[in-house]
């Protein structure tokens, strides 16, 4: 599996909160969540995100379980989500949305060009080539189903 | 020895386990879209409908049109599948579930980051996103990857004016806002005997505070004497003895009354290092201690007085306003000018009910103190009951010593 995208640099412990305020929760209507995807850290990082591979710090997605933060990254383009790590509720809830993530601590400048290869555990940035910490297959088949539900209903 | 952890899943740690979920609970913020996940499963079922419950906890009662759409939807699907529920005014998911529902030794799912809260009864309790919850509603099982443990030594008993709200802040910020990501924390020792239920709730409500997957105390004679008040008969879990990779003792008599600073749980400082820093809103509630020893020791504090700031108390159940009521505790706090919220989560999310202001201060009680959390430019400052009622009397940060 196969991702690629511009970085988009972003610091560590960037929590649900500042992903999708809770202000924002409830509703079903995803472009409510577009719209205002990381409006208290920068509300002109919205218009960045489309075709964007996240490049954060660690603990990446930490606070609260709401699913409307991974949810809200997707429907904003974002392609996939790389940093040493995460907090293990929003790591669950990307994969399970089929956002994919990949655990590696690397250099990033935005803009640069970011490629995954999930399968093969790599990651290039800016041309250089590293080893990302490999995802258990049961993972690596739930994000190729595209998420859970995709995922579920082909098994049945 | 295994850990609790090991103990329950049945596995070493670091093996993924399919494993079915004892309890599983949603709330009406992530129960909406756990129920259209579950929709989009196309099963239609449910797989043990005893065992699922919903909380309204969040925003309650409903703040407008929509909110109201989305909780008639939930509470539609609740009744029909005959799931376990709560409305409006019960309270508080985890308070409620930790009201003689969970139970030692069960492996108990909840969609809201806070179901960590419930390890305080040796259960395995974790939360989870709503695309999980969905799948643990249809099929009854979910899968773990089971965690390594780190222990947290508790020697000695809290004195002065600590509570067991600075213990866990005290923690939090040793081991950092990622110190315990993807592992356990277990809470053990000598000094473990001296801390009460609603003490070990608030300790475990703060674990995900350090990305642990949960925080756990073994049952104990305590544990065990506060669900027979429920009527729910349970055995003691013996503490192992075993050292850990990762310990941290704790003396509890050190332990000062202290605050998380904004924006971030672990950046904690001494009471008294920030007294005289003028307060416009109090918060005492929430999951982490909105309890009735809570509401009880702010009243001591306050009765026969007046707070000096607007100050807002949210009971964390209906059964703890009762209590409240029953003791006169409640008519203390409305005598002292506090303003009562109905049993829920109230102003903790900034969603509902207290929502602060640009350049605000509140000393909240609850566990978060994210930026904009509580509202847009506002500031939240983590701290005991002890310190909020000393500090409500001044309309500052007001150090506890020798007011409780």
């Amino acid at each position: 599996m196969r991702i690629e995208g511009h970085a988009v640099c972003l610091p560590a412990d960037i929590d649900t909160d500042q992903i999708i305020a809770g202000r924002y929760l409830r509703t079903k209507d995803r472009s409510v969540w577009k719209r205002h995807v990381f409006e208290d850290l920068d509300a002109d990082l919205a218009e960045r995100l489309d075709g964007a591979v996240i490049v954060a710090g660690k603990n990446f997605g930490c606070g609260s379980s709401r699913e409307q933060a991974p949810v809200a990254l997707k429907v904003a383009g974002v392609r996939a989500i790389v940093a040493p790590s995460f907090a293990r509720i929003f790591f669950r809830n990307a994969i399970n949305i089929g956002l994919p993530l990949a655990e590696a601590e690397i250099l990033c400048n935005d803009g640069d060009r970011v490629e995954i290869d999930l399968s093969a555990g790599m990651i290039t940035i800016a041309g250089k080539t590293r080893d990302i910490r490999p995802l258990s297959p049961r993972m690596l088949e739930m994000l190729a189903a595209g998420g859970l539900v995709s995922h579920w209903r082909q098994k049945r | 020895m295994p850990s609790l952890s090991e103990r329950i899943l049945a596995g070493v740690a670091g093996e993924y386990v399919d494993r079915e979920v004892d309890r599983a609970y949603v709330h009406d913020g992530t129960g909406v879209l756990t129920y259209e996940t579950w929709r989009a499963l196309g099963t239609g079922e449910v797989a043990r409908p005893s065992r699922v419950y919903v909380l309204f906890d969040h925003i309650v009662p409903a703040n407008n049109s929509t909110t109201a759409d989305l909780q008639h939807e939930l509470r539609n699907f609740a009744l029909f599948h005959g799931l376990q529920f709560s409305d409006i005014g019960g309270g508080i998911c985890h308070q409620l579930m930790g009201e003689g529902i969970a139970l030692p030794g069960e492996i108990i799912a909840g969609a809201d980051s806070h179901t960590c809260t419930l390890g305080a009864f040796g259960a395995f309790a974790t939360g989870v996103g709503a695309t999980d919850m969905a799948a643990i509603v249809a099929s009854g099982m979910t899968w773990f990857r089971i965690p390594d443990t780190i222990g947290l030594i508790f020697s000695g008993t809290l004195s002065g004016g600590a509570e067991a709200k600075d213990l866990a802040l005290t923690y939090v910020a040793r081991l950092g806002m990622d110190g315990a990501t993807y592992r356990a924390l277990e809470f053990i020792g000598d000094g473990v005997s001296s801390l009460s239920m609603d003490s070990r709730l608030t300790i475990c409500n703060l674990s995900v505070e350090t990305g642990a997957k949960t925080g756990m105390f073994y049952a104990d004679q305590v544990t065990r004497e506060y669900l027979m008040a429920y009527g729910q008969e349970t055995a003691i879990q013996d503490p192992p003895d075993r050292t850990y990779n990762q310990e941290y003792p704790f003396d509890l008599g050190a332990i000062e009354p202290v605050i998380a600073v904004s924006p971030r749980v672990d950046t904690i400082r001494p009471v008294d290092e920030l007294a005289g820093i003028p307060l416009d809103q109090i918060f005492v509630g929430t999951c982490t201690n909105g309890r009735y020893e809570d509401l009880s020791r702010f009243a001591a504090v306050v009765r026969g007085k007046k707070v000096k700031v607007r100050t807002i108390i949210g009971p964390a159940s209906r059964s703890i306003m009762s209590k409240a009521a029953r003791t006169g505790v409640l008519s203390d706090l409305i005598a002292a000018g506090c303003t009562i919220l109905p049993p829920g989560c109230g102003p903790c999310l900034g969603a509902h009910m207290g929502v602060i202001g640009e350049g605000e201060i509140c000393l909240s009680t609850s566990n978060r103190n994210f930026r904009n959390r509580m509202g847009v430019g506002g500031e939240i400052y983590l701290s005991s009951v002890a310190t909020a009622a000393a500090s409500a009397i001044r309309g500052e940060i007001t150090s506890p010593g020798g007011m409780v």
